[in-house]
């Protein structure tokens, strides 16, 4: 429990610290900090006025302009003048009214320094480390499957959605985990919620940990499967990892750069020499290896991975990736700038209203909001908000451009994603991303099924597509489903524009693969430890011994049933007659925003307290949003009777077909893929269940606890209580003028004065 | 501009101009250094030890500083118990 002091977080907010005479200012005067915010001279005004022109002609080009196509620069102004503008009046107004950072209380990365877990980090730094952290392989998967809309329910979502939504929340987790000396998102769920409430958001994140895992596993698997240049490149980077760890154990410990770049080199020669074995006869054969067989070895890999030693697998990989990400997100930004593609995907697709597409099913609403999660609202962004990055934060001002300007990033990334599909033929996206089961995985059952759709200018022809299988060196592209071969096609498509031409498309499209992989296949080890630690937490309740992390069994035992979890889920996936990813993904989805719904709720919860109920509204309107557009999918899936879109009733039908003595159905062709169907869909309907009982009691534990608050005009509070901060910081990436003004006063410091702490 | 430029200047002009160039380039090049190496984290240690000895100025009873090599196994054995999450 925190210490629950009942301390007016308002009024007395300026008194609560002292400032130490004998040292220069530690934050901006208020005064001065308004007054240059306010002072708005011709030139800032002018900036400002460019930037809204800019950002509102882009929106007018892509929602009202109805030319034969439209250009992918027009989605890269209006989301950078859109984020612009809600990183500078809204998060700034979010910061002013509710959240009121005071940079004179010292950061627990100051008052809890111990050099190691908490320590203050440059802003910048921390910037890249967050988004390093949030930034996955979601954004680049959800945006691409819900190209199938259309390409404008897409772009309004993410960008208004992260303006208004995803960065509010990560934001809020941030200030509040940061306040409360970095706690967790379940440990400030107990502490606001209550018992109830508290273990219901602790429940609700583990199984949708497993969801999420098992989902981003199924991604992976359905982009290498039946792929020997993938599966040969994407395993090699385990050697490469174990390499690095050992480089870093025993050779030269804390060169991570160097290894890091060593590690990079090997990659490329790995996805290079991918391209040779792919080529030889043995190769393709040995590395030729089906869905099921490769969920098998993720699972097994899962599981090593998660109980071998940290520095041998996990952070070496988890360097690798970093670099990898940061490198090829900005290599492709610059990429779609100079290439600027034309896209020719209609605004809003015949399937967004009547909701029988093929990639996934279900209507505009609400399924394009679950499809689309990382990139727009992301719940599990909450667990890493109140995970490290709290405990470095070096000044209460700074959470603004990290929690806030870092979840604006990772929507830079899922728009990026969504041009990069939009980019390619669309009668190609199709002949991707519809299952197997409605493709026959063969070119002339694609062609077929996708002209058959009857789009308006689609005429796909078999020759596209074994070109396209050729250029990016896979004997097909039929059914790859799950996003990442998409968006690789788009990628390879886009980059090979500026870097090599035709001939390197083949590199570009496995060097994507090679880095979605990397990005889940860390997910899927830190997810499975992570969680691993939360249920022997949860069991420790029960069985004591379970809370001592360093009992070898316990701790086996314990990733056992993570991994056996998330793998039936993966297996299930794989094995799905009806194809996986389309039945599966919305739950990935409903998942993630469940838990977003249950981040807010605890927010609000926060807020009540506070006693802010007149900037309440900042929280309750994503919160409503996410609540409404997660319980009628959920609904949707455990009540619709159309059988593509509710579980239970496609459960019913082939249950139906089976007592009907009927021999197949649909598209599953035997009596055993009949049986799978039944038994998937009634797992998959029990999680719905699941997930959607647990957020609603959470949320009804936060509108109680909100109500509460309200009728007792409570102003209390769970924060650890104020200490005076001893250091200077700026808080954005550039410094201002009176920012620059204070840090001279302590560059003038004699060092010997400088008191005692840590960082730079 | 071009033209009357090269004629004005004289040759050890250039030369300035060129160092100047090459001092601004190294200076985005360092900067460009430091950022990626904080950003993968290799000055964990420098700062370890910077807090370490802040902390215990005058204090001989203080915990021992671990060395650069205790620390990095050290780093890496504290996240097997406290592992990291990492979004999708």
């Amino acid at each position: 429990m925190g210490i629950a002091s009942s301390v007016p977080s308002e009024t007395a907010d300026d008194g609560m610290v002292t400032r130490d005479p004998s040292l220069p200012p530690v934050a901006v005067d208020p005064h001065i900090q308004e007054a240059e915010d306010r002072n708005w001279t011709p030139a800032k005004i002018a900036i400002w006025a460019a930037i809204s022109l800019l950002g509102g002609l882009s929106w007018v080009m892509l929602a009202i302009v109805r030319g034969e196509s439209v250009n992918a620069i027009w989605f890269v102004f209006a989301a950078v003048c859109t984020y612009l503008i809600g990183y500078r009046f809204y998060s700034k107004y979010i910061e002013k009214h509710l959240l009121k950072p005071n940079d004179r209380r010292a950061t627990p990365a100051e008052y809890k320094a111990d050099g190691k877990d908490y320590a203050a980090t440059d802003r910048r730094v921390l910037f890249g480390h967050h988004f390093a952290a949030i930034a996955g392989a979601g954004p680049l998967v959800g945006p691409v499957l819900a190209a199938q809309m259309g390409y404008l329910p897409g772009t309004i979502w993410i960008i208004v959605g992260v303006v208004l939504a995803g960065a509010v929340q990560d934001y809020l987790v941030l200030f509040f985990s940061m306040r409360r000396g970095g706690r967790s998102l379940g440990q400030m769920a107990r502490d606001e919620l209550g018992v109830i409430g508290g273990t219901a958001a602790l429940i609700a994140t583990l199984a949708i940990m497993v969801i999420i895992v098992a989902i981003l596993a199924l991604v992976v698997v359905n982009a290498l499967a039946e792929s020997p240049w993938g599966v040969f490149s994407v395993s090699m980077t385990i050697p490469i990892a174990l390499f690095m760890g050992c480089y870093l154990r025993f050779f030269r410990p804390g060169k991570i750069t160097e290894i890091s770049i060593i590690g990079f080199v090997l990659l490329i020669a790995a996805i290079v020499g991918g391209g040779a074995i792919a080529g030889t006869e043995w190769g393709a054969a040995f590395f030729h290896v089906e869905p099921l067989p490769l969920a098998i070895g993720i699972i097994i890999y899962g599981f090593v991975a998660a109980i071998l030693p940290v520095w041998l697998l996990l952070a070496p990989r988890d360097y690798l990736s970093t670099f990898m990400k940061i490198g090829t997100i900005g290599m492709l930004a610059v990429a779609i700038i100079i290439v600027r593609p034309e896209i020719f995907v209609p605004a809003v697709s015949e399937f967004a209203v009547a909701g029988n597409g093929p990639v996934v099913a279900g209507t505009l609403f609400p399924f394009l909001f679950v499809t689309i999660a990382c990139g727009a609202l992301s719940g599990f962004h909450a667990l890493i908000a109140s995970g490290t990055t709290p405990k470095l934060v070096e000044k209460e001002r700074q959470t603004r451009v990290i929690g806030y300007g870092g979840m604006l990033m990772e929507s830079f990334v899922a728009i990026m994603a969504l041009v990069a599909a939009l980019s390619i033929d669309r009668g190609i996206y199709f002949a991707m991303n519809s299952s197997a089961a409605m493709t026959g995985g063969t070119v002339e059952g694609a062609v077929a099924f996708v002209n058959g759709l009857g789009l308006t200018g689609v005429n796909l022809t078999p020759e596209m597509l074994t070109q396209t299988a050729k250029d990016v060196g896979e004997a097909s592209i039929i059914s790859r489903t799950g996003g990442a071969p998409t968006l690789s096609v788009g990628l390879a498509h886009i980059m090979q524009q500026v870097f090599g031409g035709s001939g390197m498309m083949a590199f570009w499209y496995h060097f994507a693969i090679m880095f979605e992989a990397l990005f889940i296949l860390t997910a899927v080890d830190a997810g499975t430890r992570v969680a691993r630690f939360m249920l022997q937490d949860s069991l420790g309740n029960f069985f004591p011994k379970f809370k001592n992390t360093s009992w070898r069994l316990g701790a086996w035992l314990t990733t056992a049933i993570m991994v056996a979890a998330w793998g039936a889920v993966l297996v299930m996936g794989v094995t799905d007659p009806l194809g996986g990813i389309n039945t599966l993904f919305p739950l990935f989805g409903i998942a993630n925003q469940l838990l977003a719904a249950i981040a807010l709720a605890v927010c609000m919860a926060i807020v009540a307290k506070r006693g802010q109920f007149k900037y309440l509204w900042i929280v309750a309107v994503p919160l409503g949003f996410a609540a409404v557009v997660t319980i009628s999918a959920s609904f949707l899936k455990i009540f619709s009777s159309v059988p593509s879109v509710g579980y239970f009733a496609n459960n019913r039908a082939f249950s139906e077909a089976l007592a009907a003595g009927e021999t197949s159905f649909g598209t599953a062709t035997s009596v055993e893929a009949m049986e799978a169907v039944v038994r998937n869909t009634m797992i998959q309907g029990i999680l719905s269940i699941l997930f959607v009982t647990l957020a609603i009691i959470v949320i009804a534990a936060a509108v109680h606890a909100t109500w509460k608050a309200f009728r007792t005009r409570s102003n209390s509070t769970n924060e650890d209580p104020a200490i005076a901060s001893q250091m200077f910081a700026p808080a954005g990436f550039a410094s201002t003028k009176a920012e620059k003004a204070v840090q001279a006063q302590w560059d003038a410091l004699p060092p010997a004065d400088k008191p005692r702490r840590s960082g730079h | 501009m071009g033209t009357s430029l090269m004629t004005a200047v004289g040759a050890s002009d250039w030369r300035m101009l060129a160092a100047r160039a090459a001092a601004r380039l190294r200076a985005i090049a360092q900067h460009v250094s430091w950022y990626v190496s904080a950003m993968m984290g290799d000055d964990a240690y420098r700062k370890y030890r910077e807090h370490h000895e802040s902390q215990h100025r005058d204090d001989d009873s203080a915990e021992p500083m671990l060395t650069e090599k205790q620390f990095w196994r050290d780093q890496t054995d504290r996240q097997d118990t406290n592992p990291q999450g990492r979004c999708c």
